[in-house]
């Protein structure tokens, strides 16, 4: 199988376009629920407000989700070399800190329920819950796309000289992480410097 | 490319026939999803003009009891959203998917598949609205859905608000696949300064909508939480604002009413030159003023807040932007003029509408610019005046652009030719019909009377019940030329004339190949030169600047050896898209009905279904690398 390179108007894989002008859409959903954080955050009716939060743990957490941009790179880097062993190995290890980092936000989640903070408290709890729960929800698909991705390989449907997948699947995961840099700042660490 | 043949392997998930009801349901060729569209939109417009007509007999004269107050507010809700959402996007969707790969010279969208799931979700949106009447009773906040009132239970909004969500999922997916078809998929030689008009206010619509459909979805999530999950979004008791859902719906909602119109400008600046046999006028002018039009569009959406608490700065400033925008649109109205000024016009029921749509739409334009001017909008807010208004902008524009596009590419579609006479009764039967419907709204809105009323109070006089009247006769006179236009459309389909390949003296590529089109569009793709290329290859021009013929077969594309066609390689059927998208019925009422089983069934459904699809080629035999059906036949 030689790939013939498609003849596109722009010289740019249809498919990778796709993506951008997707991600570009996501860009202002993240936005406005941002902005509903940002309005609500004194919003506490009573309830548990930006003190929750745990800053070191979710710096840990935080910092493993950059970490699995690196191995996600490295996934895509050894695809376009043609080594797909060490594309699945990176890939796999891409998924599970994906992984440890949503289990990390379930225990989150989890604490702040016991203490008090659930969905219905308050404004503020809500849009706390949308912002971060939605990220996670990106997260979780991005960790459902690295395992298929890891599976077709397996199966030969994605196969050396295909790198464009691993890229498309790595561009995808690269936003949510920078979707996180967003929330992490604005959510966790500018607050922080008012309290 | 790899050989074809080898792939004789696992029996799949694929009908083969080229005909019958699979055949529909698995189809990735954009033209019959645009067909598929374009019934779908029929039928939801029928459903969309009977809610308006119970609401007309309703206020027909003062103190009406035909609807109950409930129904009545579930009959102006489903008009609205139906009319909006099922009626005139999809319309507009139908010609981009039909026109647009033939415009720039493609063989297809750059995501046939994909251009499937669209439809689907449409269609499974629609169905969902409208399963709730059986369920309880439809949405009846109004298509805004203005929180707090429509997350408490009794106003069942929670079906607006998943349905509205599918519908715009089905926006998005298709604006993607529509801006990558532009950039990336037309001919050698179309550059961007040589694409038809009606390519420009696609691409510009594709991303207004990639832009306003997420901050949509924001705020239907969280109207959907509110009513469903005790979320606490916009309830002031506990603090929160429901002056946010509002900015948040039109930071949608204005680029919504760009989205709804553009599409018919771009089909009325390809029907007006056709018809004055001239170049558009100022055609770099109109492209840019309708990207002007989408970015200015974005700047102006608290004009439909003015009597909200926003504030004295805020609303100078959107009146200003507001005013501001007419510019642009101005331009367009002139160019159309200057358009028809001097052609040799011939006034065919497509041109009829393309008028019609020019000079309704500036009645519109012109009352809205008196809602921008904000002492005058506190007096208009909520009043009729306003439902004048943006139906001369939906109805009188939106509409009659899009008719005017039916039959203009009717033979496109068909190969015959729509029944002319039948075609004059229509536009002017309904000219009559809309005028009379929805000017005397403008008289009975300025003296008073509330719109979303379900009874019109007798105390606001006698003048206003004469416009009611008035209004109410109107609708019968648009039934019956909707229905002309009906007999007309399916005897034309049955028997009209045949129409030959370029019925028109048309101007642009989308009339060089056969009609109706071959699966594949075009046996040879065309090399572009210029703006109006087919017009250019048929007509020089003399030294007084007439347009003389050009010698048959002066001027074609390099010969294609024959049997060509069999090489060139095109999407398969797949049913994937139906599949992958019918799970989002159990994920939508799951939603509603706060059923976590039926939520993880749709969820599981449709990730299975995503995994059947990126596991079949796009064509059999095809190991999806290289994409197919670009602007390159190999
Ligand atoms: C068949 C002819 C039509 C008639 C007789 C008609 C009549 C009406 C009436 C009486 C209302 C209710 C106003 C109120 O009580 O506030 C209404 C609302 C509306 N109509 Fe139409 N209409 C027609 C076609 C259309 C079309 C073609 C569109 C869109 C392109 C449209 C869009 C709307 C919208 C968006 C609303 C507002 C709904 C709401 O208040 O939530 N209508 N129409
Ligand atoms: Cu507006």
């Amino acid at each position: 199988m030689t790939a013939v390179a498609p003849s596109t108007s722009m010289g740019l894989d249809s498919r990778k376009l796709g993506m951008w002008t997707f991600l570009a859409s996501e860009f202002l959903f993240f936005g406005a629920f941002v902005s509903a954080y940002l309005l609500y955050i004194d919003e506490t009716n009573g309830g548990p407000g930006i003190e929750i939060f745990d800053i070191p743990f979710t710096s840990v957490s935080s910092f493993v989700l950059l970490m699995s941009s690196l191995t996600m790179v490295l996934a895509h880097n050894s695809h376009v070399r043609g080594d797909l062993r060490r594309m699945r190995l990176w890939t796999l290890a891409t998924a599970g800190q994906g992984m440890v980092f949503l289990g990390g936000q379930v225990y989150e989640f989890t604490v702040f329920y016991r203490e008090g903070l659930d969905l219905t408290q308050s404004p503020f709890a809500s849009s706390f819950f949308f912002l971060t729960g939605f990220h996670g929800a990106h997260v979780a698909i991005g960790v459902l796309l690295l395992l298929g991705l890891y599976s077709l390989s397996l199966t030969g449907k994605v196969k050396v000289g295909q790198d464009v997948k691993t890229e498309m699947v790595g561009l995808y995961w690269h936003f949510v992480d920078i979707i996180w840099v967003i929330i992490f700042t604005v959510v966790y660490l500018i607050p922080e410097l008012r309290v | 490319m790899a050989s074809t043949t080898a792939a004789a392997e696992t029996p799949r998930l694929r009908p083969s026939k080229p005909t019958g009801f699979l055949s529909w349901v698995a189809t990735t060729d954009h033209k019959r999803i645009g067909i598929l569209y374009f019934w779908t939109v029929l039928a939801f417009f029928f459903i969309g003009g009977v809610e308006s007509s119970l609401i007309r007999a309703q206020l027909a004269q003062a103190e009406l009891s035909v609807l109950t107050p409930e129904i009545y507010n579930q009959m102006f809700t489903m008009h609205g959203i139906t009319m909006v959402f099922l009626v005139v996007m999809p319309f507009a969707a139908a010609f981009f998917n039909y026109l647009l790969p033939l415009m720039i010279g493609a063989r297809d969208v750059a995501f046939p598949r994909l251009n499937a799931f669209s439809y689907w979700f449409y269609l499974f949106g629609g169905i969902f609205l409208y399963s709730s009447f059986f369920l309880g009773g439809a949405p009846n906040g109004s298509w805004v859905g203005y929180a707090p009132l429509s997350t408490n239970a009794v106003s069942n909004m929670a079906f607006y608000a998943v349905g509205i969500q599918i519908l715009g999922v089905s926006s998005l997916a298709s604006a993607i696949n529509f801006i990558v078809t532009i950039i990336n998929m037309r001919a050698p030689g179309m550059t961007f300064m040589r694409m038809p008009m009606f390519v420009w206010m696609t691409l510009t619509t594709s991303f207004l909508l990639l832009f306003a459909v997420p901050i949509i979805a924001v705020a239907l999530f969280m109207l959907q939480f509110d009513a469903v999950f005790n979320a606490q979004f916009f309830q002031p008791a506990s603090g929160g604002d429901p002056i946010l859902y509002q900015h948040l719906f039109w930071l949608f909602g204005h680029p919504e009413v760009y989205i709804m119109i553009l599409p018919a400008m771009g089909i009325v600046s390809e029907v007006m030159p056709t018809f004055s046999r001239k170049p558009l006028f100022g055609y770099a002018a109109m492209a840019f003023a309708g990207a002007a039009i989408g970015f200015i569009g974005f700047g102006v959406w608290a004009h439909h807040m003015f009597t909200s608490a926003i504030g004295p700065v805020p609303r100078s400033a959107f009146a200003v932007a507001t005013m501001f925008i007419a510019v642009p649109t101005g331009i367009k109205i002139f160019n159309w003029v200057f358009t028809m000024w001097g052609g040799r016009i011939r006034f065919t029921t497509a041109m009829l509408f393309s008028v019609g749509f020019v000079s309704m739409f500036t009645i519109g334009g012109l009352s809205g610019v008196m809602h921008a001017i904000v002492p005058h909008n506190a007096q208009q807010h909520d009043t009729y005046f306003v439902v004048a208004h943006f139906h001369y902008v939906l109805f009188g524009g939106a509409l009659f652009g899009l008719i005017s596009g039916v039959y203009y590419w009717f033979p496109k579609v068909t190969g015959r030719l729509m029944n002319e006479k039948l075609g004059k009764v229509h536009f002017w039967t309904w000219l009559f019909g809309f005028n009379l419907t929805f000017g005397p709204m403008h008289m009975s809105g300025l003296l008073g009377q509330p719109r979303r009323t379900a009874v019109l109070p007798g105390e606001l006089g006698a003048t206003v019940e004469l416009y009611n009247l008035l209004s109410s006769l109107g609708v019968v006179v648009l039934a019956i030329s909707a229905s002309i236009f009906l007999y007309n459309l399916i005897r034309s389909i049955r028997s009209g004339e045949a129409s030959g390949d370029d019925p028109w003296d048309a101007r642009t590529i989308e009339w060089m190949t056969a009609t109706p089109p071959k699966h594949h569009n075009f046996d040879v793709i065309p090399v572009v030169t210029s703006r109006d290329e087919f017009w250019h290859r048929k007509y020089a021009e003399s030294e007084e600047g007439i347009p003389v013929a050009v010698p048959v077969g002066a001027s074609v594309d390099e010969e294609s050896d024959a049997g060509h066609d069999e090489h060139i390689h095109m999407p398969d059927p797949s049913l994937w898209p139906a599949i992958h998208t019918l799970g989002v019925l159990p994920l939508g009422y799951g939603l509603v009905y706060a059923n976590w089983l039926l939520v993880g069934i749709g969820a599981v459904w449709m990730v299975a279904g995503m995994f059947g699809w990126i596991i079949e080629p796009l064509a059999e035999g095809d190991d999806d690398e290289p994409a197919v059906a670009g602007a390159a036949a190999h």
